[in-house]
């Protein structure tokens, strides 16, 4: 009965509902009209998306979604959350129950064009390793031929796992286990001589999990390229265009030593040029978004630059430098596209 | 009772002398029972100890990271500082009191629905109960009225969750269930084929199956831009799938009614639907009780499976304090050990009750 009517429901409107999507700015009109951006967030994963003891969403990838709120309505905590497994991510996108997915999603090609995605930014650079206890007396993951290794089933980790083994010619033995605090302590325990998993994972399982974190080495091998960052629904331009300049605020911001705690007085004091442009003392950037020209300045003082986002979650909960993740100029890949 | 003939002689002497008879007979009967005690006792003693040590003498309550890595025992101060986490997820943490006040007051009305058996007086008042207290409980969860904020069901988790999802089933799926069975035994054709379809089909594929399909494949077929709510299609789902258990229990009890109840409601003259509400449900329901009873503590403990589409109930929020911080993640045992407990202790209640209720309604038959 209940199905029925709300099909008959959903059948009536949708007329309605193709005629509005025709238009562009549909997701943008439907956040101003709802007054909070839904944002898609993980389950749980320290660092990037968790609850903390008070029930409140935490990490970079709640960063990017609070951003985002502060640039288009001028408050970070507009924001609503909607925690989705990965199976579910997409179809939350496509269906329009969320507006923008901040979930550790891996950017590839089939997912930016086959299912109508479009990826706006890499607020995490990560990468799969592998993790070994220093008994092993192994170096190099190219010496890891006959190994056991622990995996998580249906990831992209296992396939990239027999992918690897298989180009170096190397056998290996999986043993899959599905949920993680086992097949942790199933290593820990010894029952494998490798646990692989994204260098993230890895880095906070051996500070965490293990009785004595120096006994555990990382191999230099990374052997994937996990790329991850916040996706939006195609057609709306606009909506995509003001999340990727959120995020890329707060990276600029970084550059330019912009924090939480000095944006007022770089937005009085600063005669940079970049600075004053990025803050609005010289207007056009707002304009050019469709934003207030406050936008940028409401990021950085509500949520931070991404070197302040990065140091409160991912550092101060995971204990992970930023390596891949640090500004271009200390030698990583985060590179933010000039705001003029 | 006949059986008081054979009850032996009430034993005399000290408790010390009773003990050694009472074990003599009972404990160490012949060298096999023999055996069999002392292999319990002896496994008892190594079972028992560690666990003991574990959970209570070398336990912590201490709410800290710092104070369970010091203890040797269990860290209860990961349940400890995690409490309200875990009891209500990600609702907003001031207003934790509605889903409290809730869960409270959802426990009130089941109580006083169950209590209806012993009190006759109370059953009037059963279906008004829940007429008024559905709401209520949904103004305080939702909120949006009345001054309190809106809390989008996003955010609702924890025990609230789970009673909300596995009451709300039992409501719904009772029912639906009973037309089911119904439409099974019936004579009319399109009916039975539709009742018979429905409950094989059902009953053929996994509960997660069901909620994958609500959760993932549904919104793929709506047109875009419509959602309807992920905790509504759970519930349905949840509906849907314990509904052709409970047919089948139904039909159970309807098989078991003898054929001269049915023809005693048609020589009366009453109508389909009147025999069956005043001759036979009552006894094929009462005959049933313990299988119902075992499909509604299956029910609840399904609920948990709603954490593979992101909905915390009680286990959920449990997995969600543990990744709260790393440091807590080892503590896992713990955690699980809580949620087992309550859990247990739900299960229990409900077998408790039914033991009762059995009880209750076959004092007609004892006299």
């Amino acid at each position: 009965m209940k199905i029925q009517t709300i099909l008959a429901a959903g059948a009536m409107t949708v007329a309605a509902v193709a005629a509005q999507n025709a238009q562009a700015g549909a997701v943008l009109d439907g956040i101003k009209d709802k007054g909070f951006v839904q944002c898609g967030v993980n389950t749980g994963l320290p660092g990037f998306s968790a609850a903390n003891a008070e029930g409140k969403w935490e990490g970079i990838d709640v960063d990017v979604c609070r951003a985002t709120a502060a640039a288009l309505l001028g408050d970070a905590n507009a924001v609503q959350y909607t925690p989705l497994t990965a199976a579910q991510r997409f179809t939350a996108l496509q269906s329009g129950e969320i507006d923008i997915l901040s979930r550790n999603t891996t950017a590839t090609t089939t997912r930016d064009a086959k299912l109508g995605l479009t990826f706006v930014g890499v607020n995490y650079y990560d990468g799969q390793g592998f993790l070994i206890p220093k008994g092993l007396g192994v170096s190099s993951a190219t010496e890891l031929d006959g190994a056991t290794v622990c995996v998580e089933p249906g990831t992209t980790t296992e396939l990239n796992l027999a992918d690897y083994f298989r180009a170096k010619g190397m056998s290996f033995e999986p043993v899959v286990i599905e949920n993680i605090n086992e097949a942790t302590a199933a290593f820990f325990s010894g029952r494998c001589d490798v646990y692989t998993t994204d260098a993230s994972g890895l880095a906070s399982i051996r500070t965490q999990m293990a009785e004595n974190p120096a006994d555990y080495v990382i191999l230099p091998e990374i052997i994937s390229k996990e790329p991850l960052g916040p996706v939006v629904a195609q057609g709306d331009e606009q909506w995509s265009d003001i999340v990727r300049w959120a995020f890329t605020a707060m990276v600029e911001a970084e550059e330019y030593g912009v924090t939480m705690e000095n944006v007022d007085d770089m937005k009085a004091n600063s005669t940079n040029p970049g600075i004053q442009r990025l803050l609005g003392v010289t207007p056009g950037m707002g304009e050019a978004l469709g934003l207030d020209e406050a936008w940028a300045y409401n990021i950085i003082k509500q949520v931070g630059n991404y070197g302040e986002s990065y140091e409160k979650n991912v550092t101060a909960k995971l204990g992970l430098e930023r390596g891949l993740n640090a500004l271009w100029t200390d030698g990583g890949l985060q590179y933010a596209w000039p705001v003029r | 009772m006949s059986e008081n003939a054979k009850l032996p002689p009430l034993p005399t002497g000290t408790f010390a002398e009773r003990a050694i008879i009472w074990s003599k007979k009972n404990l160490f009967d012949g060298w096999f029972n023999t055996i069999l005690t002392l292999g319990s006792i002896a496994f008892l003693f190594w079972l028992i100890p560690p666990i003991v040590e574990w959970a209570i003498v070398n336990a912590t309550l201490s709410p800290t990271i710092e104070g369970c890595a010091e203890a040797s025992g269990a860290c209860w101060g990961f349940v400890n500082a995690n409490l309200r986490l875990i009891l209500f997820g990600t609702y907003p943490f001031d207003e934790q009191w509605r889903p409290l006040l809730a869960m409270i007051l959802l426990m009130g009305i089941i109580c006083g629905s169950l209590g209806g058996v012993k009190y006759p007086g109370m059953r009037k008042a059963i279906i008004p109960m829940w007429v008024i207290g559905v709401p209520i409980i949904a103004i305080l969860m939702w909120g949006g009225v009345f001054g309190l904020t809106y809390v989008q069901n996003s955010y609702w988790g924890g025990l609230p969750l789970t009673l909300i999802l596995s009451s709300i089933g039992v409501i719904f799926a009772f029912p639906f269930g009973l037309l089911l069975a119904l439409g099974r035994q019936s004579h009319m054709p399109a009916i039975k084929t539709v009742s018979v379809v429905y409950i094989e089909v059902i009953r053929g594929v996994p509960l997660i199956t069901v909620l994958f399909m609500a959760s993932v494949m549904f919104p793929l077929f709506l047109p875009d831009g419509v959602t309807i709510d992920k905790l509504l299609r759970a519930q349905i789902g949840i509906i849907l799938f314990t509904a052709a258990y409970l047919a089948e229990v139904f039909r159970g009890g309807l098989q078991a009614v003898p054929r001269g109840q049915f023809e005693a409601g048609d020589s009366l003259a009453l109508s389909y639907w009147q025999s069956m509400r005043l001759i036979i449900l009552p006894q094929a329901l009462r005959l049933v009780i313990p299988p119902t009873v075992n499909s509604f503590i299956s029910m609840f403990k399904d609920t948990t499976l709603v954490v593979i589409i992101g909905l915390f109930d009680f286990l959920g929020t449990v997995k969600l304090a543990l990744r709260s911080d790393p440091a807590w993640t080892k503590y896992y045992v713990e955690g699980y050990a809580f949620a087992a407990a309550i859990f247990f202790l739900i299960c229990f209640s409900m077998a408790k009750y039914s033991a009762y209720l059995e009880k209750e309604l076959r004092k007609g038959e004892q006299r």
